[in-house]
């Protein structure tokens, strides 16, 4: 027996390797909107290692967290590297998230049979924000400071509870040293370890059900004598080595980012990032970081403190039931010319309301926040109409697909 | 190019296949190669904890016969204002035939240390107060039969009992296997004050 036998014999992998990878078939129509995934995935990896060796030189402390991000900036060899991978990777990952999000929406993906992938994935963009945040507070500067006690104080408006809550966020009655330690331990153990398993359910159940794709038809009805569907394709070795062309290109934009534009004209890294946490200075605006700044905006469009809340959950919570919101056959926009002319003004209405949100809180911008928030609530209460009686084009029998 | 020669079980071009499978592992290594090291890097002393090389110790409250531990890059350096009394028992234990490198010969100082004294002022002896054997501290033992009936005065290790004379030369019998090492060090007679500045690389700690 050989030791190759030998193994494949105790071992899960082989079989895991055959239904994942070598024998998980995919649409042969995969267009670039797919790479997002896997871009994904990579950008998890990056984020674990750099933020591994970051932490390795944190303290959290309210005397120690700043000076010693400045000190992984200054100190530590290659400390800058690192700091600017795992900066940058947050703004990249909603961009891709953003990305794999909008394609899900454009070709039907989160439709019956994959509600369950979409809520997962939607959980997953969730813990990402929370995961954001809380990383978001440990280093400690002003910005740090002042983010982290106006997203706690939104906890406040939970009915009952809401002080309680606070305080045990907190850990205290304001941002402390107290606070680091529990966000760091949030930020590396429990949310993070949320985000990967959410990841692998994410894959676990869109593999049960098999992938979408741009047409929004199923392949899997239309299966060859050799039981595998005819317009699928077996992930490995086609999707991996495309995806691994992906990451080569996706790398390059990665390290130009980090070394030419590492803040981005300051939309990755705010300027207000560069000054110590005071308690006694508020910042001359406080803006979030631009992924959530489409919320943001919706908060503050409404002049009352408990409404601007419930829009904003509400804004947050409702695309867990997009999948029941649409209730039209057809998946794919590609034969719904309606549903994506909506989708793609709510899409540019998303990128209006996270440059509003980045704007300081001047009346000149009341008006365009409102009607942001008003076209964002529209489209999910349009939707279920618009998707019921809106006139379709006919999909095609199989996937559209021409070999290069 | 037609769907057929995209398959494999028609025409691979298989040389193109082996060139272009190889590029990709190539250059795959090499970019992972070239992010592994500054993330090896990263996990280096940094540039502040360097930056706490080098102490400087006062000499003055040394009266004769006494010592004084400083802290230098987390480790406890020794300073010993040597008798003339404590000098001659160096002599002594050479003479006993009871060191095992009384002569220094182990690279364990810098070379303007490679004398009895193990110092470059007789009188003053700099070293690092780590035991050779396994990184304890030594307890300093300079009274004559302090530790054993025939102890001239030395260093003392609680942990295992390694012997060291004046110098911290080792004594036989001592599970340590060398004699206590020696930093670069500079000193000012006149000022009093002794400079640490690193560690001699040749010497073993521990």
């Amino acid at each position: 027996m050989s030791f190759k036998e030998w193994f494949v014999k105790r071992s899960p992998l082989p079989e895991m390797w055959r239904e994942h990878m070598a024998e998980y078939y995919a649409p042969k129509n995969f267009n670039i909107f797919y790479y997002a995934g896997s871009l994904l995935l990579l950008m998890v990896v990056l984020q674990f290692l750099s933020g591994f060796l970051v932490l390795a030189h944190y303290i959290p402390t309210a005397e120690g967290a700043y000076d010693s991000v400045y000190g992984i900036m200054y100190d530590v060899h290659y400390g800058w590297l690192m700091q600017y991978m795992h900066v940058d990777g947050v703004s990249l990952i909603f961009v891709l998230l953003y990305v794999h999000m909008a394609r899900g929406m454009l070709y039907g993906s989160y439709r019956s049979p994959r509600e369950l992938v979409w809520i997962i994935g939607y959980t997953t963009y969730l813990a990402f924000m929370a995961e954001a945040f809380f990383g978001y507070v440990l280093p400690y500067s002003n910005l740090s400071y002042w983010a982290g006690t106006v997203i706690t104080s939104l906890l406040k408006s939970i009915p009952f509870i809401g002080g309680w809550v606070t305080t045990l966020v907190r850990g205290g009655p304001g941002m402390s040293g107290d606070t680091l330690g529990r966000f760091m331990a949030l930020h590396v153990t429990l949310v993070f370890l949320v985000i990967v398993g959410l990841i692998v359910f994410h894959i676990l159940y869109l593999h049960k059900v098999g992938s979408n794709n741009p047409d929004g038809i199923e392949i899997k009805a239309n299966k060859g004598p050799d039981g595998h569907p005819v317009d699928g394709i077996p992930f490995h070795p086609y999707y991996s080595v495309k995806d691994l062309f992906g990451f080569g290109v996706w790398l390059i934009i990665f390290g130009a980012i980090i070394f030419y534009a590492p803040t981005f004209h300051h939309i990755f890294l705010e300027r207000t990032m560069s000054t110590p946490a005071n308690p006694l200075k508020s910042l001359p605006d406080v803006t979030p970081p631009w992924y959530l700044s489409p919320f943001y905006a919706m908060l503050r469009s409404i002049p009352n403190k408990n409404a601007g809340i419930i829009l904003m959950v509400f804004a947050v919570l409702i695309p867990f039931v997009l999948p029941w919101l649409d209730r039209n056959p057809v998946k794919s926009t590609r034969y719904r010319p309606i549903t994506r002319i909506m989708l793609l003004i709510f899409f540019i209405n998303f990128f209006v309301l996270a440059y509003l949100g980045e704007q300081p809180p001047l009346p000149k911008y009341f008006f365009m926040e409102r009607l942001g928030a008003f076209i964002y609530v529209a489209f999910f209460i349009l939707l279920p109409f618009v998707s019921k009686f809106e006139p379709t084009r006919t999909p095609p029998a199989r996937v559209r697909f021409h070999a290069h | 190019m037609s769907d057929e020669r995209q398959d494999s079980k028609h025409a691979p071009n298989v040389t193109r296949r082996r060139f272009l499978t190889a590029l990709v592992t190539v250059s795959g290594a090499a970019v992972a190669g070239t992010i592994a090291v500054p993330m090896v890097k990263s996990l280096d002393p940094t540039a502040a904890a360097a930056a706490l090389a080098t102490t400087t110790i006062d000499l003055n409250p040394i009266e004769p016969g006494m010592q004084m531990v400083a802290l230098w890059q987390e480790k406890p350096v020794i300073v010993v204002n040597r008798t003339p009394e404590m000098l001659a028992t160096l002599d002594e234990s050479e003479q006993k035939g009871i060191l095992k490198d009384p002569n220094c010969n182990v690279p364990q100082q810098p070379p303007y240390c490679k004398n009895k004294y193990r110092s470059r002022v007789p009188e003053w002896y700099v070293g690092i107060k780590i035991c050779n054997h396994l990184c304890c501290i030594p307890h300093y033992r300079p009274k004559k039969a302090s530790v054993a009936p025939w102890w001239l005065g030395g260093f003392h290790c609680p942990c295992h009992g390694s012997m060291y004379d004046l110098s911290a030369r080792v004594i036989k019998g001592s599970p340590a296997p060398h004699n206590m090492a020696v930093p670069e060090y500079d000193i000012d007679v006149a000022k009093k004050t002794v400079v640490v500045t690193k560690m001699y690389p040749l010497a073993h700690l521990c």
